[in-house]
């Protein structure tokens, strides 16, 4: 088995599509040089400036959008009892859920030796730590007072109070912040060596200074690899229970909860099952026009479009499993208020939500089952364009249409988003491109030397 | 103690200049280095040199080469130990420290289930386990690399840059005992090297 695959190291059995990870007639320098070309010598493009001029005036609408929640105060939000979670709520988990595919591509893919992720994962990691940093504004300054959240973290104080950890709540504290913290040192330990050599390559005084100062004196030695690669396997094998730690408990923020539609077992691994689905949607959303623009079709092949593609449709069936599940429960709980649920989920208010939700999520990855569709990039990136859609979808039914009409009629009311949340939702995603435009400038975007390890002459010949 | 780690002897033995007459007082040295073309190249020479009893070697290149690590002689380390620790500490610290404050600090009677309800405890203490193993994960590594490490006598080998490209390097230390500064060039010669260069410190 090992041999077999140290003899093909980019071929695949008959069981797979026919491109192969990576094009066969790249070497070790031209790996070096393509990638690190990117960072160091190409001429910023004007596309470039452009993005980032765009997605850095999204962010300043965030900021004005946070300032202004500051000064104001919660009210600035259409958030209100009976609906107290809005959509700032729904995308903090859009936003957490979108990390998840980099973390699954990093470690999980990495610990089942599946060598294509090696190409995407740098990128993915990079996209799971952005989005991360999105997801933790949201409960925060959904706190009112965003200037106490310390509060929320157990340390000694005059006050002589401490957090209640009963509370799923605060395990979403310790949940997000470590997942950020794990997914930070994970991708910073796989930049040390391509740091190293972004600082033999570059050309400008301060470029070397500052790729050397992050690289830390990185030398490739054998002994330091053997380290690195023991640490790098540990870590893979710390963030795949966590990955999946985080969204389960993040699961729990609900399923604890008494709400109808709210309280169900299947809750865990159909938010699991669905973060991974809109993260891997997001990757093909911002790798296919990546790739196409930095020439990087030799590092990312169709193989690895067919592959996040099938993981899509799998993940896709299991949410779609997770929203028969929950109109079966619904019914079968022969609860009048989780029967109630179910009817106003499809029949009430905001019954377009959900089966437009029901179309992106359930009836669109459907179409990922033609080979010809999953070869067609541009089909593929509507799929996931519409994807991502369906996700955000998701989440609105699941906190809204729930809160709204819950078991007292006099309580019921509806739910209206105002300016200023949507505003700080696409402040965020100005947010999230603005990192991103900086990190494909400065920073490697697939990882060279994992790159190197999967040439054929990378093999030691007996 | 080196960069490695390995307790270092006499640097170079009393009057065993290693590059006698070429200036009053010869810089000392670090090793040699010789260059390789390939990562094969690279590891039958590390395996001859250990064969014939070097030990203070190391190997440099681009990407991790599981082989080269055990040709040289390199095949332990206690990283994983180190994280084993650092999760079990996690664990602990995370689950007495929420039944301190949970039962003995600042006891809350809720929905009467006992101050001890240690399964709403698992999630942190399992957060908490994660942490503090990929603290230890990281921290140790590069601990026991001795990073950061802004300066090394490598990086003074001319072609030294190219050991992040596409180039393999193969160095005996002057610490070795079998340390002999004609008798190691002659022998990375040898064995293929494409060049072989005197390491200063």
């Amino acid at each position: 088995m090992r041999d077999e695959e140290v003899k093909t190291p980019y071929t695949e059995g008959p069981m797979h599509s026919t491109s192969p990870v990576i094009d066969p007639g790249l070497t070790f320098a031209s790996v070096t040089d393509k990638i690190s070309s990117i960072v160091l010598k190409r001429k910023t493009s004007l596309a470039w400036f452009f993005g980032f001029a765009i997605s850095f005036a999204l962010f300043q609408l965030m900021l004005l959008a946070m300032t202004n929640l500051v000064f104001v105060g919660i009210g600035l939000w259409g958030v209100n009892v009976p609906v107290a979670w809005g959509i700032d709520i729904l995308n903090f988990v859009w936003w957490i859920g979108i990390g998840h595919a980099g973390t699954l591509i990093s470690a999980i893919l990495l610990l089942l030796r599946q060598r294509w992720r090696t190409s995407i994962n740098r990128f993915a990691e990079a996209m799971t730590l952005f989005a991360v940093a999105q997801a933790g504004m949201y409960p925060i300054f959904h706190l009112g007072r965003p200037w106490l959240m310390y509060w929320l973290f157990p340390y000694p104080n005059t006050m002589g109070i401490w957090p209640q950890f009963r509370s799923p709540l605060m395990w979403d504290v310790f949940a997000v912040s470590t997942y950020a913290t794990v997914s930070a040192m994970f991708w910073f330990v796989g930049l040390i060596p391509d740091f190293a050599t972004l600082r033999d390559r570059a050309r400008s005084k301060p470029f070397q200074m500052l790729y050397g100062m992050l690289a830390m004196g990185w030398r490739g030695s054998a002994r330091h690899w053997h380290r690195y690669e023991m640490a790098y396997l540990l870590l893979a094998g710390l963030a795949t229970p966590l990955v999946l730690s985080v969204h389960t408990i993040v699961s729990f923020d609900f399923a604890v909860g008494i709400i109808p539609g709210w309280h169900a077992t299947v809750f865990p691994p159909y938010f699991v099952a669905g973060a991974i689905y809109a993260g891997f949607a997001m990757v093909l959303l911002l790798t296919i026009p990546l790739r196409k623009f930095y020439g990087l079709e030799g590092f990312i092949t169709m193989r690895h479009m067919h592959n996040m593609a099938k993981v899509m449709l799998a993940t896709g069936l299991i949410v779609g499993y997770g929203y028969i599940m929950e109109a079966f429960f619904g019914w079968y709980s022969g609860n009048k208020y989780e029967r109630f649920m179910i009817w106003n989920r499809m029949h009430g208010p905001y019954h377009l939500y959900y089966w437009a939700l029901i179309l992106c999520n359930i009836i669109t990855p459907q179409f990922l089952w033609f080979k010809k569709i999953r070869a067609n990039l541009l089909a593929l990136w509507i799929i996931s364009f519409i994807v991502s859609i369906g996700m955000w979808l998701e989440r609105f039914v699941i906190v809204v249409t729930s809160l709204h009409r819950d078991y007292l009629p006099s309580s019921w009311g509806m739910y209206q988003p105002t300016q200023w949340d949507w505003s700080m939702f696409i402040g965020t995603i100005g947010f999230f491109f603005t990192l991103l435009f900086l990190f494909i400038r400065f920073l490697p975007m697939i990882s060279i030397f994992e790159m190197r390890t999967i040439l054929p002459e990378a093999e030691v010949e007996e | 103690m080196d960069s490695d780690g390995r307790k270092l002897e006499q640097p170079i033995a009393a009057g065993h200049d290693p590059l006698p007459g070429h200036r009053r007082h010869a810089p000392p040295l670090y090793g040699v280095m010789a260059e390789f073309e390939s990562p094969t190249d690279l590891v039958a020479a590390a395996r001859q040199v250990y064969h014939l009893g070097y030990r203070r070697i190391n190997g440099y290149s681009p990407y991790p080469i599981e082989e080269l690590s055990e040709a040289i002689g390199f095949t332990h380390t206690s990283l994983p130990l180190i994280v084993f620790i650092g999760g079990v500490l996690g664990m602990l610290g995370g689950f007495f420290m929420q039944y301190w404050i949970e039962v003995i600090d600042y006891p809350i009677n809720v929905g009467g289930k006992p101050y001890n309800s240690w399964p709403a405890f698992i999630p942190i203490t399992f957060e908490t386990t994660v942490l503090s193993a990929a603290f230890a994960a990281v921290l140790g590594m590069l601990i026991l690399n001795k990073l950061p490490q802004p300066y090394h006598p490598v990086f003074n080998v001319p072609n030294f840059a190219f050991a992040t490209r596409d180039r393999f390097f193969l160095a005996i230390e002057a610490n070795d005992p079998k340390f002999d500064h004609a008798n190691v060039i002659e022998l990375l010669k040898s064995l293929g090297a494409m060049e072989v260069n005197d390491v200063e410190v």
